[in-house]
């Protein structure tokens, strides 16, 4: 007989008993759904951290100013400036291991060219900025390290500005506006796609860190040195810790911090954050993957204990086929092969299961869905060899009847 | 040499409550060709050689040869392969399989001698021809009546066109009308050269062997020979306005 064959009676008799099939698939459908919405989630999950990571760039810190107390009430983070450019320059000169800290001012403004115009985020950097975000150029050229100490009104912009602002023309060297102030085109930065949070990137404009100040937010850089945030770089995941416990000390001793001073500052450790975000999804994971375990050893079992009864049932069967010239092996695949297809039906339906409920999940908790079709392939694996596993305890029962019993059996 | 060649051969049960012989010591040669009705009372082991004839059961002491082959030596898959190639069996209660139709029932035996299904279905469609189902192969068991099936059942027998026909009681849940048609066949079967076995308590269907083995407490007590009655004469002479579905060459 052939497999075709064999499959094909064994669907015949699996569809004499369809509800009690259908009800012994449960388990197996129940768990295979669980696996695959599991697989799915941790993966999606861990898509969403690492895009985070790579696209904010590898082993950052950030330093916030904030937390400060003012006449008993606590800030919240950024609420004040505490921080200077002179700390950042500081940690960068003091604290190991540290590749890039760049000082950061961001705000938000309308860009003007000719007519058009584009409201968007303008980032007031430094250098560092683009070595510990490790985002290139497209085209042009970074800032001077002249331009930055006199403060030059270039700007650098990010691929939707310049999409939106100069449309199809070369933007290199052309002079737009933000409030009201001229401001040269010298780079074109590589286009770096949405945030984990959907935030459009590319919508940016940086500028000198002094430029930032006096010319876009107003400040008197000469006397108020502060910054919004310290981006600071580690050459290593390994340096990110104690890195961030220099930094801790050496912002407490230039802030003139005393021993029972809260600080003025948080730092945190972004790869840390990213990886906590995946904390609730791999607890979900854990979760999905008890159900699935227990569901498919209780759906082996129900597979196991109904081929029990099927054998019982069809004692006749078997001893007539014996009678007729099946071999031992011939009875033993038979029953294997029911087992088998049941189990695999049983799969196949907890896949389609499996897909909609991780598919619910993603869309409710923002990840990105990943569904790769080894996963697939493996969820049908599993439930075949659960088939395999649990139908051959009964086929064996099968295949040892004694044909004489067999057919005297009512 | 004998088709069947049985010496001594005995079955011993070793039950809790004891040792019973349902075989003890028969020696019996049956010679291709034959047809041969083996009678006794209840429980006098008649099934119990039936059985070891078939090569479904094993001795427990004693040698069988069919057609030259010693039995005792074979393993079970080589028993099964004998089974399928050499014997065909024809029980009392039928025993096809309810789920799929004559045809498929037909065909079941050759599914183990690992025939492709075209040619499978061919030969069964012949061998239901054969028995004079030819317009019932695409019933199911439960829409024939017993006759049917039984003819149904001697079609799945023949169809690996045995060698030794065994029927254990073939006519026992059948209607005397019905059961000479099954010996009218068996007859036709053994005319052309099938040796047929059957068991039965009737002394109306030993009447149409030509030879007549008689079986108390395990042992043969009689085996006698005679002028077998012609099934098919009687079926004619019994009712002309009914005609028997002839056996197609
Ligand atoms: N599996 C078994 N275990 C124990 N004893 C058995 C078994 N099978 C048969 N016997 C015994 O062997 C003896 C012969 O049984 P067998 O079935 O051969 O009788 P039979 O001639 O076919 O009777 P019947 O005409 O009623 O079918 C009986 O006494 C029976 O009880
Ligand atoms: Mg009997």
């Amino acid at each position: 007989m052939s497999l075709l064959e064999a499959i094909r009676s064994a669907l015949s008799a699996i569809g004499a008993n369809a509800l009690r099939s259908a009800l012994t698939m449960l388990g197996i459908i129940i768990g295979v759904a669980a696996v695959i919405a599991m697989v799915a989630i941790g993966s999606g999950a861990r898509e969403r951290v690492d895009s985070q990571i790579k696209s904010l760039g590898a082993n950052l810190a950030i330093i916030q100013a904030g937390n400060v107390t003012q006449g008993g009430v606590r800030l919240g983070a950024g609420a004040s400036s505490t921080l200077t450019d002179e700390d950042a320059k500081a940690v960068a000169a003091e604290v190991e291991d540290v590749v890039a800290s760049a000082s950061v001012i961001t705000t938000r403004a309308q860009a003007v060219y000719a007519g058009t115009n584009w409201s968007t985020t303008i980032t007031a950097t430094d250098l560092d900025f683009f070595t510990a975000r490790e985002w290139g150029l497209a085209e042009g050229r970074l800032f001077e390290p002249e331009e930055l100490r006199r403060g030059e009104i270039v700007a650098i912009i990010g691929q939707t500005v310049a999409k939106n602002l100069f449309g199809e023309s070369d933007p290199l060297g052309q002079m737009f506006r933000i409030r009201n102030v001229p401001f040269k085109v010298i780079g074109v930065m590589a286009g770096k796609g949405q945030s984990a949070l959907g935030q459009d990137q590319d919508d940016v404009i940086f500028v000198p860190l002094d430029t930032g100040r006096r010319r876009i937010i107003g400040r008197n850089y000469a006397r108020d040195r502060s910054v919004q945030t310290i981006m600071v770089k580690f050459a290593s995941e390994a340096a990110i810790a104690p890195g961030i416990e220099q930094t801790r000390a050496l912002l407490r001793q230039r802030h003139r911090l005393v021993e029972d001073q809260d600080d003025d500052f948080i730092v945190r450790n972004l790869t840390e954050i990213a990886n906590t975000a995946t904390a609730a999804a791999s607890t979900l994971s854990w979760l999905l993957a008890a159900v699935a375990g227990v569901s498919l050893l209780v759906g082996g079992i129900g597979i196991m204990n109904i081929m029990l009864v099927s054998v019982t049932e069809r004692t006749r069967e078997i001893g007539l086929r014996l009678a007729v010239g099946a071999r031992q092996r011939d009875v033993l695949s038979q029953f294997l092969i029911e087992a088998t297809t049941l189990a695999t039906i049983g799969g196949a339906v907890g896949i389609a299961l499996g897909i909609g409920a991780a598919t619910g999940i993603a869309r409710f908790a923002g990840w990105p869905f990943v569904i790769s079709p080894q996963t697939i392939l493996v969820a049908v694996g599993v439930s075949g060899l659960i088939g395999v596993f649990f139908g051959f305890y009964p086929a064996r029962q099968a295949a040892r009847l004694d044909p004489i019993e067999a057919l005297r059996r009512e | 040499m004998p088709l069947i060649e049985v010496r001594d051969l005995s079955r011993v049960y070793d039950l809790d409550s004891g040792r019973v012989t349902a075989l003890g010591g028969v020696s019996l040669d049956i010679e291709a060709g034959e047809l041969v009705a083996v009678m006794g009372p209840s429980g006098s082991g008649k099934s119990t050689f039936m059985n070891l004839v078939g090569c479904l059961d094993r001795p427990t002491g004693g040698h069988y040869r069919l057609d030259d082959v010693a039995v005792e030596t074979l393993s079970s898959d080589g028993l099964a392969a004998l089974r399928n190639r050499k014997l065909g069996f024809v029980f009392q209660q039928f025993n096809l399989l309810p789920r799929v139709d004559a045809c498929a029932n037909v065909e079941l035996p050759m599914v183990y001698a690992g025939l492709d299904g075209k040619t499978r279905r061919e030969r069964a469609l012949n061998a239901l021809a054969r028995v004079g189902l030819a317009d019932r192969a695409h019933h199911r068991p439960m829409q024939l009546s017993g006759g049917q099936q039984q003819r149904v059942a001697i079609a799945r027998a023949l169809v690996n066109q045995p060698r030794l026909l065994l029927a254990d009681e073939p006519t026992g849940a059948l209607d005397s009308r019905t059961a000479l048609e099954i010996l009218a066949l068996f007859q036709d079967l053994n005319r052309e050269g099938v040796t047929v076995v059957l068991v039965t308590h009737d002394a109306e269907v030993a009447r149409h062997a030509r030879r007549v083995v008689r079986f108390r407490d395990g042992h043969v007590i009689a085996d006698t020979r005679q002028e077998p009655a012609d099934a098919r004469a009687a079926l004619a002479a019994q009712d002309t306005a009914t005609p028997l579905p002839e056996a197609a060459e």
